[in-house]
């Protein structure tokens, strides 16, 4: 049998299935932008440094720049595009418009799609680097201000929005908690 | 990047076969170090085989009370297991210390004990490195080295092993399976990294080709009270400067069982063994714990530019210890 | 319509960005992100020594890969014209594969095109580069051999009164070495341009800070007419003073569409950034402060080096703070270049002041460490009347106010000024001020407004957004200048079409292009009775800016921190921080906000992470990424405060200034101050690292346990 350099793959991206034929060396990252057309998720690094790449991979947050897009084969994308439904934005999204949690916006859909991913594995009871006591016999912790920063930290930002992207996610996980 | 196959294993024998009947072949697990060596050159194989589906996720407990983490279980999930949190909370803090979010969705643990070092001169292709070009040189003990080894290296490389999670696998005993076309296979964790010795490119004791299957946990009492914890150049999202995983069983005032292990100080994690016979069955006091550190840190040999570590390595031993003596005396 | 009292008032409230909705969906594209038929896509390779000259370059691997069009060198690149430049004059950085010489580590040398970026990548892994390396100097100095006054395009040094004698005349004297590492501007964004030439016209859209500056430097390297180069760069994913410059993406991005005759997109890796582009350079200031016993300053001696490359002039301009912030009757300032094989420095946020005040703060502390006063109390004490050094008034000084109000908000009141008497559990607590000011004015610009038959308004002005809110803010200009709502308003920015305009840069972007689009609001009001649409007005503020204006202007701050130090292994975290701001009269509070609590975000990260590290055989930099160059993360930056104190600028119509550098420049000194109070002792290098600080306490308890 001899070794292709090229595979087909299926990748269901914000709900919509693309078949691809990608060079094997092609990321994640340079697929959804390259070959599906998506060019919310953005290469800071290219090395899983800074985080702007950040998407969703079957509901889980990852760094698309280390992601070959042959190995992806089959996974449930969402980018900062597929973010916000025809509802309108989701209020992640409009809490960074409103607190403004950005500034030249490059690192933002990484951000977006990183709170997402961050507030689902706190709902999810995972602990952090930031939470005192890791046992799992205790109440779940508190999402804090140190939580978010510390759960948030795989996302650089050098405008320095950190501070109001912290209010938008601790916002956005308040307003999660009251309405369910 | 050179161009590779690329081949999705469905069972441990596939992912075995596809790698030995290529010349060139390397396993991919979360790809959070390989990809990122690719793209550097460093590394440049000719065939990935796709082990990151294989059936080897997952924590399972085993009969002894010890736990068995699968190879292919997420840096994620390990940290977030609640039998991990319960028995040995130092892995999972180390495990929530590497890295960023996403990277621990996407790195396993078998990749884990896996990375190579972050020395600067071993990524960069125009500089000699004994570790990725063996007898070219090494940069960095004339070079920049403020982040490297101050315990256990050798003239012929002075880097340190990245991994956070080998640190209290290290200290807490643990051993790692592995499978090869000739049958399975385990080696403590103790004897897993290899000295640096002169071919400090041969990092580790598996054999060729060999696929690690799973990381077994023996029960270890202290380790329900452990810690760890990591000194870095900030706060978050970056490699050890020093850390150190420490489980502290005391009774009645003295020490019963003590387990401490550093990383960023070697190339591979370091066991303070030294420092726990110092202190089985000592007095638990502030004087013994310094003193453990001392006597562990007694053979370090630093470079010009990393002297701080030996420092930074003792006080954090005796940071550690004397924090959770004083959280047990509560 | 009044030309009195607008009947809007968009000027002066919060609003969110026009552009946040394109930001938080992805929708807005940035320079790598638009698509272009045809494109093929260059990687750079740059060179590996720091200095000598290229022997050989084989490509013949290269170009019989799959996908590759050609490879570019010295040998067969377009010839760029030497006569291009950049603020400070020829620029030998922008001469790229014009002969075979290196003149530093990270030169662009050679440039692969294919039809994807996953071959060029590898083609340019199997591209030959051999040089002869010749002898280099990167060992930065104050005492270096090649040490010489730098260039006083920025003005002559302060020369007042005797230095010597009135330090001698002191009750005390501070008399100490400051010193800053290289540093670089790491926007998130690599740099990035697509390029394709058509009909002798060269177009591309590019990452950088001004089209129209950009499009002078690409008409002279390409011989080709100004207007004949057509730059946008609509979203810049920021600059810091990065992509101030015309950088090498769009330089090689034009070469090589005109040699292979398609559109072709460079984009830097992050390593070629920190390696190729936007260098702070490092600083080695030597300061003596001399101040009488009640706290009068007597004199202060500001001598400051920074490095900088033979190939192009620059001016780390210091010495404003020593001239401008405290009046004392000798002023000296000496700014010294030294030229070394390093990438040619150019501006950072807050270029010259940021290191400057980092040193000239951090002795100030120091002097009232020495008298037993209260820092704040210290620099009330010396508030000059007058430009210290010029004699001229200042056009709006709101210093003071930025102290007091500051200490206020901070709670300094009941500080123990005693370093290392706070202690919360093992940690050490302290908490510091710095002061600062930053140059302001105007620089020309033409701004086009045209009053649509719709009832609307076309405001065109060559301006970038690379994160500063220009887009939000000029709307609100032209809302109110013209009398109207901001949803009659439609901003038209980022394009050198759009005419002269100065770039985003120097704190002038906002005061340079409201200027013109106020005084085109003007021109276009007197035309608004002709019922004719659409009608435009054009204004270009060349002849209308006085160069010479009788005051000095500047933006002043005052920056408060609380930090925790760690004593056991040296870690320092900033816990809480507050600046005050002096910045004339401002446009959005929210984004002004965002703005200098972002510049104090780069300022903390400076203070305690940032710093380009070489090999001593190389003379490379050995940490080119962010795993070894560490900026600030999520979890270094606690809550920060920042508030506006009252403020009009007399010298322009809106009574604005900018406040884009200003937050970074004042934050180190009031961290590293925090640092000493905490500990007792001083950190005068920055980044204040952990082993320095563990190599501190060490002496710390040696002395303690020595004293007991």
């Amino acid at each position: 049998m001899t070794d292709d350099f090229s595979s087909e793959i299926t990748l269901e991206v914000n709900d919509v299935t693309h078949r691809l034929r990608v060079d094997n060396r092609r990321t994640l990252l340079d697929a959804l932008r390259e070959d599906v057309g998506h060019t919310g998720p953005k290469k800071g690094c290219d090395h899983g440094q800074c985080g702007a790449c950040t998407v969703l991979a079957d509901g889980r947050r990852v760094v698309s720049c280390l992601t070959l897009a042959v190995a992806a084969e089959g996974a449930r994308v969402t980018t900062v595009e597929g973010l916000s439904g025809e509802g309108g934005l989701r209020p992640i999204q409009e809490a960074f418009v409103r607190l403004d949690g950005f500034q030249c916006g490059f690192c933002t859909p990484g951000q977006l799609c990183s709170a997402v991913g961050a507030l689902a594995e706190h709902a999810a009871g995972w602990p952090s680097a930031a939470t005192a006591d890791v046992s799992p016999d205790g109440p779940t912790t508190e999402l804090d201000a140190a939580e978010v920063r510390e759960r948030m930290s795989g996302n650089l930002c050098r405008c320095g929005a950190y501070p109001s992207i912290v209010r938008a996610v601790l916002e956005t996980a308040a307003r999660a908690a009251v309405t369910g | 990047m050179r161009e590779f196959s690329y081949r999705r294993a469905s069972g441990v024998r596939e992912a075995l076969t596809l790698v030995a009947e290529h010349d060139d072949a390397r396993y991919l697990g979360g790809g959070t170090n390989l990809v990122d060596l690719m793209k550097h050159g460093v590394e440049t194989p000719g065939r990935l085989v796709d082990v990151r589906r294989l059936p080897l996720g997952g924590v399972r407990e085993t009969p002894d009370g010890g736990l068995a983490i699968g190879a292919t279980t997420t840096n994620s999930d390990a940290a977030a297991h609640p039998e991990v949190r319960r028995r040995y909370p130092a892995l999972s803090q180390a495990v929530l210390a590497g890295a960023s979010g996403q990277l621990r969705n996407m790195a396993t643990v078998g990749g884990n004990l896996l990375q190579r070092t972050r020395c600067g001169y071993f990524a960069d292709l125009s500089q000699p490195c004994n570790k990725r070009a063996p007898g070219s040189g090494c940069a960095a003990i004339t070079g920049a080295h403020h982040n490297h080894a101050v315990l256990g290296w050798t003239g012929h490389c002075a880097a340190t092993h990245p991994s956070d999670m080998a640190v209290p696998l290290a200290a807490f005993e643990a051993v790692v399976r592995y499978e090869t076309l000739e049958g399975p296979g385990e080696i403590p964790l103790a004897d897993f990294y290899l000295p640096v010795g002169d071919r400090p490119d041969l990092e580790t004791a598996l054999p060729p080709g060999a696929l690690i299957t799973e990381i077994v946990l023996p029960p270890v009492a202290a380790a329900r009270r452990s810690r760890y914890r990591k000194v870095r150049e900030r706060a978050s999202y970056a490699f050890a400067t020093v850390s150190v995983a420490v489980a502290l069983d005391v009774h009645d005032g003295f020490v019963r069982d003590a387990r401490i292990a550093l990383g960023g100080v070697a190339s591979r994690p370091w066991r303070a063994r030294t420092a726990e016979e110092v202190l089985r069955d000592a007095p638990a006091t502030p004087d013994r714990f310094r003193g453990a550190a001392e006597a562990e840190l007694a053979t370090a040999d630093p470079l010009p530019g990393n002297a701080y570590k030996v420092t930074l390595a003792r006080n954090l031993i005796e940071a550690v210890l004397t924090e959770l003596a004083e959280r047990d005396g509560r | 319509m009044s030309t009195e009292q607008p009947a809007t008032a968009a000027i002066g409230d919060a609003r969110p960005r026009i552009e946040g909705r394109l930001k938080v969906t992805g929708a807005a594209r940035y320079a790598a992100d638009e698509p272009a038929p045809d494109l093929a896509h260059g990687w750079v390779i740059t060179a590996t020594v720091a200095r000598g000259r290229i022997s050989a370059v084989d490509a013949s691997a290269a170009l019989g890969m799959p996908g590759v069009l050609g490879v570019l060198d010295h040998r067969n690149a377009p010839r760029l014209d030497p006569r291009a430049g950049n603020y400070f004059g020829p620029d030998g950085s922008l001469l790229l594969l014009q002969d075979d010489v290196v003149p530093y580590a990270g030169r662009p040398v050679v440039l692969v095109v294919a039809e994807t970026p996953e071959q060029a990548r590898a083609a340019a892994g199997a591209v030959v580069v051999t040089y002869e390396p010749y002898p280099h100097d990167v060992d930065f100095r104050l005492d270096h051999p090649a040490a010489r006054p730098a260039s006083t395009a920025f003005g002559p040094e302060a020369d007042t009164g005797d230095i010597e004698a009135e330090l001698a005349a002191s009750a005390v004297v501070v008399d100490e070495r400051y010193r800053t590492p290289e540093e670089n501007c790491s926007a998130m964004e690599p740099h990035a341009a697509t390029a394709w030439w058509q009909d002798g016209h060269l177009h591309a859209v590019d990452s950088n800070q001004g089209p129209f500056s950009v499009s002078q430097v690409l008409a002279t390297l390409f011989g080709v007419d100004r207007d004949h180069v057509h730059i946008r760069a609509e979203h810049v994913g920021g600059g810091f003073g990065a992509k101030g410059p015309c950088g090498p993406q769009v330089i090689l991005a034009s070469m090589a569409s005109r040699s292979f005759g398609r559109p072709v997109r460079v984009v830097l890796t992050r390593e070629q950034v920190f390696l190729a582009t936007a260098l702070r350079p490092p600083t080695d200031q030597w300061l003596r402060i001399g101040a009488d016993a009640d706290g009068r300053l007597r004199a202060v001696h500001h001598r400051p080096a920074f490095a900088l490359s033979p190939l192009a002039e620059y001016i780390e301009w210091c010495t404003e703070q020593a001239r401008t912030l405290y009046a004392a009757p000798a002023i000296r300032t000496e700014l010294t270049a030294v030229p070394l094989d390093i990438l040619p420095p150019s501006p950072m946020r807050g270029p010259g002041a940021t290191p400057g005040s980092f040193a000239l703060e951090s002795a100030m502390d120091e002097v009232a460490e020495r008298l037993g006063l209260d820092p704040l109390d210290l620099r009330l004490r010396n508030q000059p009347a007058v430009g210290p050094v010029s004699g001229l008034p200042f056009s709006s000084r709101r210093s003071v106010a930025c102290l007091r109000e500051g200490a206020r908000r901070f709670g300094w009141a009941g500080r123990d000024h005693r370093p290392r008497t706070r202690r919360e559990g093992r940690l050490l607590i302290g908490t510091g001020l710095a002061a600062t000011c930053f140059s302001a004015g105007v620089f020309p610009s033409t701004a086009s407004i045209t009053a649509e038959a719709d009832g609307t308004f076309t405001v065109a002005v060559g301006a970038t957004d690379i994160g500063t809110g220009a887009r939000t803010a000029l709307t609100a200009v032209a809302a109110d200048t013209l009398g109207v709502g901001t949803e009659r308003i439609r901003i038209r920015i980022a394009d050198s079409d759009l005419g002269m305009a100065w770039g985003a840069g120097g704190s002038r972007g906002t005061t340079s292009w409201s200027f013109a689009i106020t005084q085109a609001a003007a021109k276009l009001r007197e035309r608004l009775g002709d019922p004719a649409r659409p009608v435009t007005a054009t204004v270009d503020t060349t002849a209308l800016i006085d160069y010479q204006p009788a005051t000095e202007r500047h933006t002043f701050s005052a920056v408060f921190a609380e930090v925790s130090v760690d004593p056991a292994t040296g870690e320092v975290r900033v816990r809480r921080m507050l600046g005050m701001f002096a910045v004339g009269r401002v446009i959005n509070p929210l984004l002004a906000r965002s703005q200098v609590v972002g510049g104090m975000i780069m300022g903390l990260s400076m203070a305690l992470h940032e710093e380009g590290v070489r090999d001593p055989a190389t003379g490379r930099q050995v940490n080119p990424d962010f795993a070894g160059y560490h900026i600030a993360a999520h979890a270094d930056v606690p809550d920060i405060e920042a508030e506006f104190v009252p403020d009009y600028e007399p010298q322009d119509p809106l009574g604005l200034n900018g406040l884009g550098e200003i937050g970074t420049a004042g934050t180190a000194a009031a961290i590293a101050n925090a640092v000493w109070h905490a500990t007792g002792v001083r950190q005068r290098t920055l980044p204040i690292r952990l082993d320095r600080v563990l190599e501190a306490e060490g002496a710390e308890v040696r002395g303690a346990v020595g004293v007991a």
